[in-house]
């Protein structure tokens, strides 16, 4: 019996090890994609082939938009992200991109239960409970989680919202009118991510820097990260994305070609709680 | 009918007396709480329901209840219920009014709430539970001021309002049913999560509300000239024992499914409950004494020696009513939100102000019902001397 399985063991450690293949085989691979459109294979080896974990892929013939240097797609069918967390050693490396967002959308800084968050960090067990394991990598144990709002295909907050105060806009994004809501905070009763913040008092007191290029909200209503959809409409990249050094890529996930299918076409990614239908559009390259 | 609410006796005023007093108490908070926002109450980002929710879900319950003398009466021709029929639909009436403002109380821009019908949105079951609420409202308006309209002018009840009693029905399942529907069909939410919540929340409503009027038919008797008849009172007791034992049994399926299935995003909420979570345990002892409550409540009415003694009767009524007060009034809507969907644990309790505008609306629903059992009484007062 348990020379059996160590036998099952090795043999699935061999085949483990051929499926990393060498970077030519991924080259070779992706050479493909540049040939006219074919008949898909049907016995074709499933896509893991060009999984590699651990490491970023530096991918010189897919290279991603440099967003100092370009500006972000001026419209998309389905914005989305991808986080390279790998890219985040430590909170150091994360709060830039929390405080560009914080300070861009005048965000209060308020105690514990009142406080608004858009886009925060979290721990791994956190952010993906149902991904957890019992003895998780050190470094990703204690690696920074950027935590936001999924800007789901399938948003539950839409469907629980009364008043259509939040709403999926064409191009993916889940909106919040402030204007509209009421706050009945059914929305953040239906949100599986914890993504909704509620103004249990006046934020306006508790803005640190005022920035005048975006509404600052009453008591009463809900909000939560916007996808930076005010920036998006000016040609600018989401203030996170910029602040992050390149760790996150923001494109259209319905085109093949854009930058977020590049990096996920390249990197193992996982999105959060998955099983509950939800479709997010935010990825995490682990 | 409206006079008779004027003319009462000297203890009939000191309790309208102390409900205004209690309701202003409740509105001198309310404002304090529409200048500083719902900050004032002990809810937070990740428990973002609270009392007042509760109180709705509650309160809905024993809305509903009322249609455990309704149905009997007119339905299967119980003529026992005759009398008492009209309480039911007079307690309905004041639930809703106090479902109707806890919900405008938790809202937190309460100026904005007609948008719900503004921008009426069909895929919310908020919109639906605004439409079923405020229908079975009307309908208990309608049903209660003609039926007691004709008892008091000695002519039977006209027949057109014979299909707004039918309709009336369905709508008091309907109000529980889709006020069950807010919290069962929300992802990751898992203690919600389960098809059983609905008819549980019926069947805790039909004991909770007929308990209530068993415990308002002994107080009218005692204090009134209203004798609601023994037989009645026992009958009403036997479908409280029904409800309340289908209330323990649905909710120990779901012990079941969550502790043998042995998956923990099911137990972790009951684990909270009862057990208390990472050494986070508020409302352990809320939920023992709930589950106590009910236990003896079940013991004392299955004994029929136990169940005709009204003095014990009562008790037990006391006991049912309590104990599914705090099962849903504090653990339902608490235990679905801890631990949060990110498995952090934030605990609730109300605050001194979130309870004092509660007792505010309690009292605004005790005056209201106040009101109407004095009518109810004074026309079969009236009616009894011409006689």
């Amino acid at each position: 019996m348990k020379n059996s399985r160590r036998k099952f063991l090795k043999i699935a450690g061999a085949t483990a090890a051929g499926l990393g293949l060498s970077t030519t085989a991924i080259k070779a691979l992706e050479s493909t994609t540049a040939e006219p459109p074919r008949a898909p294979d049907p016995h074709a080896a499933p896509a893991v082939d060009t999984i590699k974990m651990g490491k970023p892929v530096i991918d010189e013939t897919a290279p991603v938009a440099d967003v100092k240097k370009n500006p972000p797609p001026s419209k998309a069918k389905q914005w989305a992200m991808v986080v390279d967390t790998r890219q985040f050693k430590s909170s150091k490396d994360l709060e830039p991109v929390v405080n560009a967002c914080n300070k861009i959308h005048n965000i209060p800084s308020l105690n514990k239960k009142h406080e608004i968050k858009w886009i925060w960090e979290e721990e791994y067990k956190h952010l993906f409970p149902s991904l957890e394991t019992k003895f998780l990598a050190e470094e990703v144990k204690h690696r920074p989680f950027p935590a936001l709002c999924n800007h789901c295909e399938n948003p539950p907050c839409v469907r629980a919202c009364p008043t259509q105060a939040t709403f999926k806009r064409k191009d993916g994004i889940v909106l919040m009118d402030f204007h509209r809501c009421i706050g009945c905070r059914f929305c953040m009763a239906a949100c599986p991510y914890g993504a909704r913040s509620f103004n249990y008092v006046d934020p306006r007191p508790n803005i640190e820097e005022f920035n005048p290029q975006f509404p600052t909200r009453t008591k009463g209503v809900v909000e939560k990260c916007n996808f930076c959809a005010e920036r998006l409409a000016k040609g600018q990249w989401p203030a996170c994305v910029e602040a992050s050094n390149g760790a996150i890529t923001f494109g259209d996930l319905d085109d093949p070609d854009s930058d977020v299918r590049k990096v996920l076409k390249n990197n193992f990614s996982v999105r959060r709680n998955v099983s509950l239908g939800t479709e997010p559009s935010v990825y995490y390259i682990i | 009918m409206l006079e008779t609410i004027f003319k009462g006796s000297k203890s009939y005023w000191t309790l309208v007396t102390i409900l205004a007093g209690l309701i202003a108490v409740g509105a001198i908070f309310y404002i304090k709480q529409l200048q500083v926002g719902l900050g004032i109450t002990g809810m937070s980002r990740d428990v973002s329901w609270g009392f007042y929710i509760a109180q709705l879900t509650f309160l809905v319950g024993v809305a509903a209840g009322g249609v455990m003398l309704v149905l009997p009466y007119y339905l299967h021709n119980y003529k026992k219920f005759g009398k008492i029929t009209i309480l039911g639909e007079f307690l309905a009436i004041a639930s809703i009014i106090m479902c109707l403002l806890f919900v405008m109380v938790d809202l937190g821009q309460p100026a904005r709430a007609l948008n719900l019908w503004l921008h009426p949105t069909l895929h919310s079951v908020l919109f639906w539970d605004s439409l079923v609420l405020f229908g079975y409202l009307f309908l208990n308006l309608l049903v209660g001021w003609t039926v007691l309209d004709c008892e008091r002018n000695a002519v039977p009840p006209p027949k057109w309002i014979k299909p707004f009693i039918y309709l009336s029905i369905p709508f008091a399942f309907g109000i529980h049913t889709v006020t069950a529907f807010l919290y069962c069909g929300l992802p990751g939410r898992h203690f919600w999560l389960t098809a059983v919540l609905a008819p549980r929340f019926l069947a805790s409503a039909f004991a909770a509300g007929p308990a209530f009027v068993i415990i308002l038919c002994l107080i009218l008797k005692k204090y009134t000239k209203f004798n609601a008849g023994k037989d009645a009172v026992q009958a009403l007791s036997r479908i409280i024992t029904y409800a309340l034992l289908a209330n323990i049994f649905l909710f120990l399926c779901e012990v079941f499914v969550a502790m043998y299935s042995q998956m923990p995003s099911h137990m972790v909420h009951l684990q909270y409950l009862f057990f208390g979570l990472h050494g986070h345990n508020a409302l352990v002892p809320y939920m023992w004494a709930a589950m106590t409550m009910m236990a003896v409540a079940i013991f004392m009415l299955l004994v029929p020696s136990v169940r005709k003694n009204e003095s014990y009767l009562a008790i037990a009524c006391v006991l049912t009513f309590v104990g599914i007060w705090i099962d849903k009034g504090l653990g339902m809507i608490t235990g679905g939100f801890v631990p949060n969907p990110l498995h952090q644990v934030t605990e609730y309790m109300p605050t001194f102000p979130e309870l004092m505008i509660s007792i505010g609306i309690y009292s605004i629903g005790g005056l209201i019902l106040t009101f109407l059992f004095k009518m109810a009484v004074s026309v079969r007062e009236e009616v009894s001397q011409d006689l």
